[in-house]
């Protein structure tokens, strides 16, 4: 391996090198290219749904596909589109950020991103052979237990296999922030993306788990003939809802927080001043974090667990407006009298801020035991949580894409095209969801498939699939630009945007070993330190010398490949005893090739010192 | 490589697990790893405690418990911990032999703990025909009995690839992590038995 790259590789080379990678930065574009499609999918799962609604009585999609529709649009939205992207972002740069080398454990990055990518497209295979999950994406009992077509088995088996993916990557973040930091880069020094990533780490390490077994139940009660949730043999449907919320609340947080990382970073790089009240946005955070494991019984409300429960619920479920209002006003103070320079990224930090206010409101509003009983599952509910997971999660992902862009693929994305998006998508966005707390007020149901006419209901819906259309129209503004940018787009220097953390230190796109040095961090904006004592470059913090890499893989791909095939043999064993094959078949393969990776010594390999030297001049 | 080089007692650091990069990674890895796992015993737990007299009607634990048998499934798995122990007191020690040796007795005392283990399943299924499917009681009780039970094969079978493929290179800091690691699983096998034990067994034999 030579560092002398940028020769015209062929396609097949390219591929190969992406099938083996286990390089953090290359991995970060696996899971933008995986989650970038499955968002697409949705996308378009989505515009179906909207045209379905765009009048009373509607009949464009049957009942039934309907239900698939909505089914599969919201587990791709959580599991395949939004979680993958954030961890494309994390991926591409909070390694950088702590100024590491490498991930703590690269190979179980790459094994994390091909499980999702197989358990994504197992998840998907559903629509070619007999039909999609059909029982929503919180696909509560008995509607999953009764239902007849394999789609809710290729949902437990699709997530299952994904959320191993997802699991891994958490521990390795974890493990990673705790033990690879750079010299000086103490806790309280961290770039807040950073932060936010640790700590949603260990919400993925304690909140995956109880969505595990809650899939093992199911699968246990729809092939194996156990009785979880057969109220007839004892079993209790309560038990599945606990468990999926126990993993469900916490869930909007690990797609929240993040975002909430990147948007610091944005403020702060374009007001030109450091984060304000960045102590009190590690803190804040935390307690986010931890009152979010604790309120998963305000999606329960109207289950009947009693005025004591619910309360304490409701109380828990308030206080979490608090930290997060902390952050919105520090937000807000780190713009005040910085000299702020408003382009992509920015504007789509910007318009977060009174979306992500609407979402938050509301959510006090559905916190309310009370007044839930009459929001709930009507599309006051749906407004909400788009207001959230769209103005939020999605914002950021695009605000993210724009900041880091240069630094994941080296060239600048364009600008003007840029702007279109976010305005497009921004008034779509709004059109769509504004007007769909009125339909919730008025009395409209959640996940039904048509509504009657005289009812006042048309308008609405008619404006809403308009925007719907207008954010499909936004989102291929991007993938224009993205074309663009790739072929005739602005070569991106090292420090495109004046950043003020350690991704900015280096090259655009980073070698493949990030630091030739490990840089010595003196305080929080370790760069930006460094620039204002006129240093061109970081200090390094360590000499010169051999660097460690590991050795690129075909393991991890093989391994999710045959969890792939044994996920196939688990759903169709109950039709045919001959599927078994594909089961044993592919758990044997998964397991041999763990086998063949622990009996292998994988010692990585050496950049040599000399060769470092020569690449400088 | 300086690090797969068998280690001799003079060059040997105080914890050989935690002596290089990767070695702490793994460590606190697998730290990590466990509270996760906790997590996913806790759901198992809490099911089961929810459905633990959903018998409809089929046997109860009361009818068909034995403490002794599982008063020996608990002496085998507490003292293979104890023997884990010795072996990782060895590998301090710098003594490779007597590691592998207090290893293999480790494995063999939880290979006894997996076999009564399905000694016990079958004579529920054969003499009180109480299975899986026989009601919500039967499913958690197989399930998270056997949860345990699974990760106890996949800590053996673990134990065996780490044990065969260093059998003839000695102590280094390449696998020294990765003997300590295994350890650590293994006494988290053991704390969530100890739990299996009083929750399924005595509550399920006295209540
Ligand atoms: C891009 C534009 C989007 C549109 C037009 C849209 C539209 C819809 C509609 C019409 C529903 C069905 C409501 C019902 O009848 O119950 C729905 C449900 C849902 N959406 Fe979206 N959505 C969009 C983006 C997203 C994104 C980005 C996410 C998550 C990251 C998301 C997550 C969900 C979830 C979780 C559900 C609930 C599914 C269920 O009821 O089981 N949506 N969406
Ligand atoms: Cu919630």
């Amino acid at each position: 391996m030579s560092i002398a790259a940028a020769q015209k590789r062929s396609f097949s080379t390219v591929l190969w090198d992406y099938l083996t990678t286990v390089d953090h930065k290359k991995v970060a574009h696996l899971y933008l290219f995986g989650g970038g499609f499955f968002f697409l999918l949705g996308g378009i799962e989505a515009l179906i749904i909207r045209i379905q609604l765009i009048k009373p009585m509607n009949d464009v999609v049957s009942a039934g596909l309907y239900n698939e529709m909505f089914t599969m649009h919201g587990t791709t939205m959580i599991f395949l589109a939004a979680m993958p992207l954030i961890l494309a972002l994390m991926n591409a740069a909070m390694p950088l950020q702590i100024g590491a080398r490498d991930v703590a454990f690269p190979f179980l990055n790459a094994l994390g991103v091909w499980l999702f990518i197989f358990g994504g497209i197992l998840l998907n295979l559903s629509w070619f052979l007999g039909g999609a999950p059909d029982a929503g994406w919180t696909s509560y009992v008995p509607l999953a237990t009764d239902s007849a077509s394999h789609g809710v088995d290729f949902y437990v088996l699709g997530l299952q296999i994904a959320g191993a993916g997802t699991l891994m990557s958490g521990i390795n973040f974890l493990a990673t922030i705790v033990n690879m930091r750079a010299p000086g880069m103490t806790y309280m020094r961290m770039p807040l993306f950073t932060w936010t990533t640790f700590i949603t780490s260990t919400l993925i390490l304690f909140a995956f788990p109880a969505l595990t077994i809650g899939l093992f139940l199911l699968m246990f009660d729809r092939m194996f003939g156990s009785a979880f949730f057969d109220a007839a043999l004892g079993g209790n449907a309560i038990i599945w809802e606990h468990l999926f919320w126990i993993f469900g609340h916490p869930e909007v947080y690990i797609l929240i927080l993040p975002i909430f990382g990147v948007f610091s970073e944005v403020f702060a790089t374009f007001s030109k001043k450091r984060l304000f009240g960045y102590t009190a946005m590690v803190f804040a955070t935390m307690l986010i974090a931890f009152l979010g494991f604790m309120v998963w019984a305000h999606h329960m409300f109207t289950v009947g667990l009693g005025p004591m429960a619910n309360s304490i619920f409701a109380v828990a479920t308030m206080a979490i407006a608090v930290p997060t209002g902390i952050k919105i006003f520090n937000w807000l103070a780190t713009m005040w009298g910085g000299s702020i320079k408003i382009n992509s990224a920015m504007l789509w930090s910007l318009g977060f801020i009174p979306t992500f206010t609407i979402g938050g409101m509301t959510g006090v509003m559905l916190g309310s035991a009370v007044a839930d009983y009459q929001y709930h599952d009507t599309y006051f509910v749906v407004a909400h949580f788009h207001y959230v997971i769209v103005g939020g999660t999605v914002f950021g992902i695009f605000a993210g894409l724009h900041y880091w862009w240069p630094k994941m693929f080296g060239r600048i994305l364009n600008e003007t095209l840029g702007q279109i998006t976010f305005w497009v998508f921004f008034i779509g966005f709004h059109l769509t969801f504004f007007i769909q707390h009125f339909l919730g007020l008025m009395g409209m149901p959640r996940r039904y498939w048509v509504f009657l006419e005289g009812q006042e209901l048309d308008l609405g819906n008619l404006i809403s699939t308009i925007g719907a259309f207008l954010m499909g129209v936004g989102v291929i503004v991007f993938l224009y630009n993205v074309v663009v940018t790739a072929i005739k787009g602005e070569k991106a220097a090292a420090d495109p945007w004046d950043g003020r953390t350690l991704e900015w230190s280096i090259p655009s796109p980073p070698p493949f070993y990030n630091f030739k040095q490990v840089p010595l961090v003196r305080g929080l904006d370790a760069l930006w330190i460094e620039k204002t004592e006129g240093n061109r470059q970081m200090t390094p913090g360590e000499p010169l010398d051999d660097i460690h890499m590991p050795n690129g893989s075909i393991m991890p791909f093989l391994m999710s490949l045959g969890f792939f095939v044994a996920g196939i043999g688990f759903i169709y064993q109950t039709d045919h005893k001959l599927w078994f094959l594909a089961l044993y078949g592919g758990m044997a393969f998964a397991l041999g090739t763990m086998v063949v990776r622990s009996l292998k010594d994988d010692l990585g390999y050496y950049v040599k010192k000399e060769e470092l030297e020569r690449e400088a001049k | 490589m300086s690090h797969i080089h068998p280690l001799h007692p003079e060059t040997m650091p105080n914890e050989p697990e935690k002596a290089t990069l990767e070695g702490k990674n793994k460590f606190l890895g697998l730290w990590f790893f466990l509270g996760g796992e906790t997590v996913l015993f806790a759901s198992l737990f809490g099911t089961f405690i929810a459905l633990r007299n959903s018998t409809a009607g089929g046997p109860t634990s009361q009818e068909m418990f034995g403490l002794e048998l599982v008063f020996i499934m608990t002496v085998l798995l507490l003292t293979s911990s104890l023997t884990s122990v010795y072996a990782m007191y060895h590998m301090k020690n710098h003594d490779f032999k007597k590691m592998q040796i207090w290893l293999g007795v480790t494995g063999l005392l939880g290979l006894g703990f997996l076999g009564l283990e399905i000694y016990e399943f079958s004579h529920y299924i054969s003499d009180y025909g109480f299975t899986f499917r026989s009601s919500a009681f039967g499913s958690a009780f197989y399930t998270l009995v056997g949860f345990h039970g699974g990760h106890v094969t996949f800590g053996i079978c673990w134990l065996i690839t780490i044990m065969i493929r260093n059998a003839k290179r000695g102590l280094n800091l390449y696998n020294a992590p990765k003997f300590y690691t295994f350890s650590l699983y293994w006494h988290f096998i053991d704390v969530i038995w100890v739990f299996v034990f009083t929750v399924v067994y005595l509550m399920g034999k006295v209540a």
